[in-house]
Order: structure tokens, then C-alpha cells, then sequence
């Protein structure tokens, strides 16, 4: 299975988070923030800005730099 | 002695809603000691048995990542609560829960408050709060906290829980590798005496923990055993590295809690939310909207603080003046006390409390914004903006916290990770126009351009927001080198505001405001009040007075920017203390020199409207107040940033304010 970055996702996509390589602390948070190996993503909003996504029914906003460090597999 | 309860839950699952219909009025605001985050008591009542309540910061977790985490986590660890209620979101349990793993393997008597049941149902996620109570071995309550459903029942739940005896504390399996460690670990640490669950301590050290290495470490005996001192540093040392498989064990613990007792819908229901977000997060309209939202707020406050309900406070001012008067003239009380009572404290102090309407309307509006969700929209749609200075979009709740006061604003930059982040942010708050500004702006405002309040005040704001801005990217360049920080938020969904709480929010600013008048204010006026009176022979409030003096010694420098007269110049001088002293000291000074007028009248002879603006932007943009200036070398853990603060913010407003004066001049303008 191949992964890409959430970045390249557009609105409407759904996918589960892979691995996040970004630093520690950030992806520590993330995976508190419920963005562990395996949970479900729905890209909401992809354009200007931050993106946001959707996480078990809540909307998270995230950095389009942090976005760019998340793998993610087709779910 | 009464039983502790604490509140522990995500930020946004209704701690806060929970907490206000528990205690009531009966609740304080307060320091944690040693640090700045606030910290609320109060107390409530349940079979004739009282309780005190502590709301913890709003946390994802209990690690040691954020001030926040530190301090929840030291309040559960040493300061004994009888009993924890975990408010739980259900629409969002799942990760609301991790933070119940963590309370359970504590060993912490937790009930579990399931928050938003309501809201949850309308968007058919079912829970089964037995299934729910049975797989995590402790109470489960339903609750709708702002419709005050359910909280006897948690009430009821949570003074069981108290006495009965603890039940053990949950133990997880994080795998195979991991839960050897954990052995191995727990049977080292048999040895040790340690006030806290052993299978605990064994999971957070190898999570990297350092208040727990710290904890172990200082326990001599282990450290005798060469088996130990060896497992120590092949393992523990570089423990870090399994930190985000015992995460993934947590929620794994999780997914199996609520594989059962959960059920989602196929598809997720539109909702209200998804379809506000597309216009208010919309990434050409967005700002727009917000600028727009910002306006309104300003002009409704205006509209009903200022020209409808302020006439009445002026009237009543005047009462209460006049009766004063009377009071001490039949009780033949000696002419002085007079002077001091009716020049003094209610030309000073009145002028304060005369904007208490507006104030109060404004905290309102801004309470309506913070309880409906809007405000983590705004600092979403205002990220790409801070990025470009070289900050992150959280920075911005700091800055709109700051438009209350500059103290909570400073405080508020806690939840920011990042150093660069945070000093920036400390050191541009005061730049946020605080409430206690707007009497300035008012008092000119009335004198220059009564019929465009809520533009001015709107540009006040703006302009506060755009030197920030600059400053901040000056800052980014030169002594806070380094990376944007990540931008991770919540957007919590939209929901009606809740009275209590807006009310609620209030108030806590307001009394405030009240209690400096009553103190700061107070005493400031009367000190400038003897000062102004001083010394005999001199006329008071005249250029003679020790006052007059100080004035005339300090205006000089003001005169480049068109308000060099002396009376201004004591007006600002006495706002480093606070600032609503400004306006209270103008009162003073300009109610003395003439005779019955009111301040507006002497405003409009001693200044122009060119002069009146950039006196505007002085007070504005130049030293934060000295209860800032106490904060900032607290947050900052420095005196010296708070004395650069005090400097440089006066730098600045000095230089925008000559500006004005000169360009506008220049243009044409007076
Ligand atoms: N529908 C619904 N809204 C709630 C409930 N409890 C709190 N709220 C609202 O949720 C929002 C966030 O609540 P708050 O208490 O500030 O959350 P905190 O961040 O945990 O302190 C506010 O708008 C509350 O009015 C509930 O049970 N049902
Ligand atoms: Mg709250």
C-alpha cells in the first residue's frame, strides 16, 4: 500500500492516518488528539490556509505544514 | 472538612457549563500558586452535604506538554480530590475518553459525566451509558450541563463514589514488547515506595514522562540494584521512542470500550455546523465576515451601552454627587472633604464608573462570540494573516482575549507550545485595546465625533491589531529567530450560547473593572487629588499645584504630537497605573480648572480633533498598565522584558502619535 501526504487530498476524501513525521512534540499532540495510526480522516476543507479535517465527527484544524507531514493510505 | 471534587475534561466538552450550574454564585476566580493559570473554586451543595469544586484547565491529555497538562495533572496527582468528574463529549468520545484512560490508570476515582447528550442524539450517535459504566468500571451519568439535565443524578453519583472504596485502577495492554517493559519495570519498582499506582508509573516512564523519571529517580534504594541502574539506562533513557505505541494502546482501549456501547451513524448527518463553516471559514469571505462581525459588536455596543443605557448612568452619577454634597453639607463636614469628595472622587471615580453599561454590553457580545464556537473561526481565518508576521493563528485568541484585559490576554498565551510563539505573543498583547481603554476613547470621542463612536472605536481596535501585526514581524525577524509553529485547533461545533455562561463571563470582568475602581482608581485620585491641591496658596488643579509641576515638567515631550499641555500629560502618567486612571485623572484636572464644566466641554477646549486623535493613539499603543507589566514578568519569568515592554511600547505610541500629529497637520487638518 502507498502513502501520500493529506495535503494532496481534496475536499470530500477520506482516508486513515499512516505515519506523521513531523517533530515529536507536534505528533505527539496529534496522536493525543485522537490522529493515531489507523483513525479515519475526511478532508472538509482544502484550499487557502489551514486545512480541516474531519475526526470522528469533529473538525480539526490543521497547518498546511503539518498537513504536508502526514501520511496517509486510501481508506 | 468538605470533599474536593474536581473537573476534568477536553476543552470544549462543557466543563466550564458544568461547573457554572454546580456552584452558582458561589465560586471564585484565582491563581494556581506559582503560576498564572487561572484557577476557579466554588462550592455546591447536595443532601444537605457541602462540596468545593475545582475546575482543572480544559485538557486532551495528562502528559506534561502544555502549562495546562502540568497543572490538571499536579492537581489530581497531590492535591488529594475526593473524587474526579470527567466531563465527557459524547459526540466526540472516542477521544474524549483517552483522557479517561488516563484518569483510570492513575487510580483516580473518576464518574463520568456524558456531556451533550443531547446533541449527540440529533446527530444519531447512540452511547449505552451501562455498556459504557460496565467495560470502564465506574459511574456513568447523562447530562445536557445547559439545560442543568442530569446533574443531581452526577451529584448523587460522585458523593457515592467518594465513599465508597476504590476499585482498583485499570491496567492496559499495550502489546506484547511493551507490556514486558512494563513488568519488568513494576517488579523493580515494587521496591521502591511510591505514593502512586505502580503499573502507572511503569507505563509513564517508558512514555518518556520526565516528572516521573524525576519522581523514580529520587528513590535511592532502586538505584542500589546494578539490574536496575542497567534496565534504567538501555531502556528508560530512550523510552520516548515507544511514547506513541502506548498512545495508539490507549486508544486501542478505547476502540474497544465503545465498539460495544457506541453507535454511529452510516452516514454522518449534516449538520448545522458544516453548513455555517462553508460560508464563516470561507477563504475569500472569511475575514470579511470577521471584520464585519467585529464592527457590529462595536456598534451594538455603542448603541445600547453607551447611547442608551450610559445617559442613565451619567444622570445617576450626578445624583449621587449632588446627594454626597448635601450628606456632607448638613453634616457641616469641613470644605476640603468637599472639594476631595465632590472634585476628587466623583469628578474621578464617577467618570470610571460611568462606563460600566458599556462595558458590560461589550464582555457580552464578546461572551456570546466565545460561547457559540466563533471565536476558534476567527483565529482560523486569521492564520494565513499570521503566518505572514510570523506567528500561528492560536496567537490571535491571546490577542482577542486581550481586547477584555491585557492580564488574562497575557496568561491566555500559554496554550501555545512554542517559546518564539509566546514570547512574541506576550510582548504584542498589550497593543489589544483592553476594556479599560475604551472610557479614553468614549470621553473624546463625545468631544470630537459623537455621531461616528462605533467607527472610531472600530479603528482603535484595527490600529492596536496592526502595529501588533508589525511589531510582531519586526520580532520574528530579529530577536525571536526560528520556525513557524505547527497550527493545530479544534473547531468546535456551533451552539446556541448559554445565558449563564455569558452572563457569567461576564461578570467576572466586570467586578473587576469595578474592583480597581474601587481600590486602584481610588487611591490613584486621591494621591493626585492631594497632589492637585498642594501646595496652600497655590491655586488647585492650577499650573502651580505640585501637580501642575509634574505636568508641566513631562508635557514638553508631547507637545510634537499636539497635546503638550500639562493636564494631558499627568493623564498619562497616572494610566501606568491603570488605565481607566486616565480618565479619572482628566475628570480631576479639568473639572478643577473650570468650574461645573463637565470633562467633554474642557476636552473640547483643550484639545483639537487632530490632537484628540493622536492623544487616542498614544493611550492606545504606549506602557501597558502596572498590573501588566506584573504579568508579563511573571509569564515571561524576567524583569527586564517587562521594563523592554514598558519602553518600547512608549517608543512606539510616542512615534505614531507625532505622526499623526504632523502629517495630519501637514494635510491640512487641525
Ligand atoms: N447542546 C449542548 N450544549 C452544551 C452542553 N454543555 C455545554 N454546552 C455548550 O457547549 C459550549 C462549550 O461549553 P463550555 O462549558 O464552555 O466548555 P469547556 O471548554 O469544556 O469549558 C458552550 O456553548 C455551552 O453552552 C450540553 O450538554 N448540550
Ligand atoms: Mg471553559
Amino acid at each position: 500500500m502507498e502513502y501520500l501526504s493529506l495535503v494532496h487530498l481534496k475536499e470530500g476524501d477520506t482516508c486513515k492516518v499512516a505515519r506523521i513525521q513531523a517533530g515529536s512534540s507536534a505528533t505527539r499532540r496529534l496522536y493525543e488528539m485522537g490522529f493515531n495510526t489507523g483513525a479515519r480522516l475526511k478532508v472538509l476543507k482544502n484550499d487557502r490556509g489551514p486545512m480541516i479535517v474531519g475526526l470522528g465527527g469533529h473538525k480539526v484544524a490543521l497547518g498546511r505544514g503539518l498537513a504536508a507531514k502526514m501520511l496517509v493510505g486510501r481508506a | 472538612m468538605a470533599k474536593t471534587i474536581a473537573l476534568v475534561g477536553n476543552p470544549n466538552s462543557g466543563k466550564t457549563t458544568v461547573f457554572n450550574a454546580l456552584t452558582g454564585a458561589n465560586q471564585h476566580v484565582g491563581n494556581w500558586p506559582g503560576v498564572t493559570v487561572e484557577r476557579k473554586e466554588g462550592q455546591t451543595h447536595h443532601n444537605n452535604q457541602t462540596y468545593r469544586v475545582v475546575d482543572l484547565p480544559g485538557t486532551y491529555s495528562l502528559g506534561a506538554f502544555s502549562e495546562d497538562e502540568v497543572v490538571a495533572r499536579e492537581f489530581i496527582l497531590t492535591g488529594n480530590p475526593d473524587v474526579v468528574i470527567n466531563v465527557v463529549d459524547a459526540t466526540n468520545i472516542e477521544r474524549n475518553l483517552y483522557l479517561t484512560t488516563q484518569l483510570l490508570e492513575m487510580g483516580t476515582k473518576v464518574v463520568i459525566a456524558l456531556n451533550m447528550v443531547d446533541e449527540a442524539e440529533a446527530r444519531e450517535i447512540h452511547v449505552d451509558e451501562k455498556a459504557l459504566a460496565q467495560a470502564l468500571g465506574v459511574p456513568v451519568v447523562r447530562t445536557v450541563a445547559s439545560r442543568r439535565k442530569g446533574l443531581d443524578q452526577l451529584m448523587a453519583a460522585a458523593a457515592a463514589t467518594i465513599h465508597a472504596p476504590m476499585n482498583g485502577h485499570v491496567e492496559l495492554s499495550y502489546g506484547k514488547a511493551i507490556d514486558a517493559k512494563v513488568a519488568r519495570l513494576r517488579a523493580f519498582l515494587a521496591k521502591g515506595d511510591f505514593p502512586y499506582p505502580q503499573g502507572w508509573l511503569a507505563v509513564k516512564l517508558l512514555e518518556g514522562d520526565e516528572y516521573v523519571r524525576q519522581v523514580v529517580s529520587e528513590s535511592p534504594a532502586l538505584f542500589e540494584l546494578k539490574t536496575f541502574r542497567q534496565f534504567w539506562d538501555e531502556t528508560v533513557i530512550h523510552a520516548g521512542d515507544l511514547q506513541l505505541d502506548i498512545v495508539d494502546g490507549r486508544y486501542k482501549f478505547v476502540g474497544e470500550v465503545t465498539k460495544h456501547a457506541v453507535r454511529r451513524p452510516e452516514v454522518e448527518v449534516e449538520t448545522f455546523t458544516d453548513k455555517l463553516d462553508r460560508v464563516l471559514t470561507h477563504r475569500y469571505w472569511g475575514m470579511p465576515i470577521f471584520a464585519g462581525i467585529m464592527l457590529i459588536v462595536f456598534q451594538l455596543t455603542f448603541a445600547i451601552g453607551q447611547d442608551f443605557l450610559g445617559e442613565w448612568m451619567v444622570v445617576g452619577m450626578d445624583y449621587v454627587g449632588e446627594g454626597l454634597d448635601r450628606l456632607l453639607v448638613t453634616l457641616n463636614a469641613p470644605g476640603w472633604l468637599l472639594d476631595f469628595a465632590s472634585n476628587g472622587v466623583v469628578a474621578g471615580v464617577g467618570a470610571v464608573v460611568e462606563f460600566v453599561p458599556l462595558i458590560v454590553i461589550l464582555y457580552m457580545l464578546m461572551g456570546i462570540l466565545e460561547d457559540s464556537g466563533y471565536m476558534a473561526r476567527a483565529a482560523y481565518v486569521m492564520d494565513n494573516t499570521m503566518r505572514a508576521v510570523g506567528l500561528q493563528g492560536k496567537t490571535f485568541i491571546s490577542m482577542i482575549v486581550g481586547f477584555g484585559c491585557n492580564v488574562p490576554g497575557v496568561m491566555a498565551t500559554r496554550t501555545l507550545e512554542n517559546r518564539k510563539d509566546r514570547m512574541i505573543a506576550i510582548l504584542i498583547n498589550p497593543f489589544m485595546s483592553c476594556g479599560a481603554k475604551i472610557p479614553i476613547y468614549l470621553v473624546f470621542i463625545a468631544a470630537f465625533f459623537p455621531t461616528h463612536g462605533g467607527i472610531v472605536l472600530f479603528s482603535a481596535y484595527a490600529l492596536g491589531i496592526l502595529v501588533a501585526f508589525l511589531v510582531a514581524k519586526v520580532f520574528s525577524k530579529t530577536l525571536f529567530k526560528g520556525e513557524v509553529s505547527h497550527f493545530i485547533m479544534e473547531l468546535p461545533p456551533y451552539r446556541t450560547p448559554t445565558l449563564t455562561n455569558v452572563l457569567r463571563n461576564m461578570w467576572d470582568n466586570v467586578s473587576g473593572f469595578l474592583a480597581r475602581a474601587g481600590t486602584t482608581i481610588f487611591a490613584v485620585v486621591s494621591l493626585l487629588w492631594v497632589l492637585a491641591v498642594l501646595p496652600t496658596g497655590a491655586e488647585p488643579y492650577g499650573p502651580a499645584s505640585i501637580l501642575g509641576s509634574i505636568g508641566q515638567f513631562i508635557a514638553p515631550i508631547f507637545t510634537p504630537a499636539g497635546f503638550g499641555n500639562w493636564q494631558a500629560a499627568v493623564g498619562l502618567f497616572s494610566g501606568i497605573a491603570a488605565k481607566e486612571a486616565v480618565v479619572a485623572t482628566l475628570g480631576m484636572v479639568y473639572a478643577g480648572v473650570e468650574e461645573g464644566a463637565a470633562l467633554v466641554t474642557a476636552i473640547q477646549g483643550a484639545f483639537t480633533p487632530l490632537s484628540a486623535v493622536s492623544f487616542m493613539v498614544m493611550t492606545l499603543l504606549y506602557t501597558p498598565c502596572a498590573a501588566t507589566l506584573g504579568t508579563i514578568r511573571k509569564e515571561t519569568g524576567s524583569g527586564k522584558w517587562a521594563l523592554f515592554s514598558a519602553v518600547y511600547a512608549f517608543a512606539i505610541g510616542w512615534l505614531l502619535a507625532v505622526a499623526v500629529f504632523q502629517i495630519g497637520s501637514l494635510m491640512g487638518f487641525a
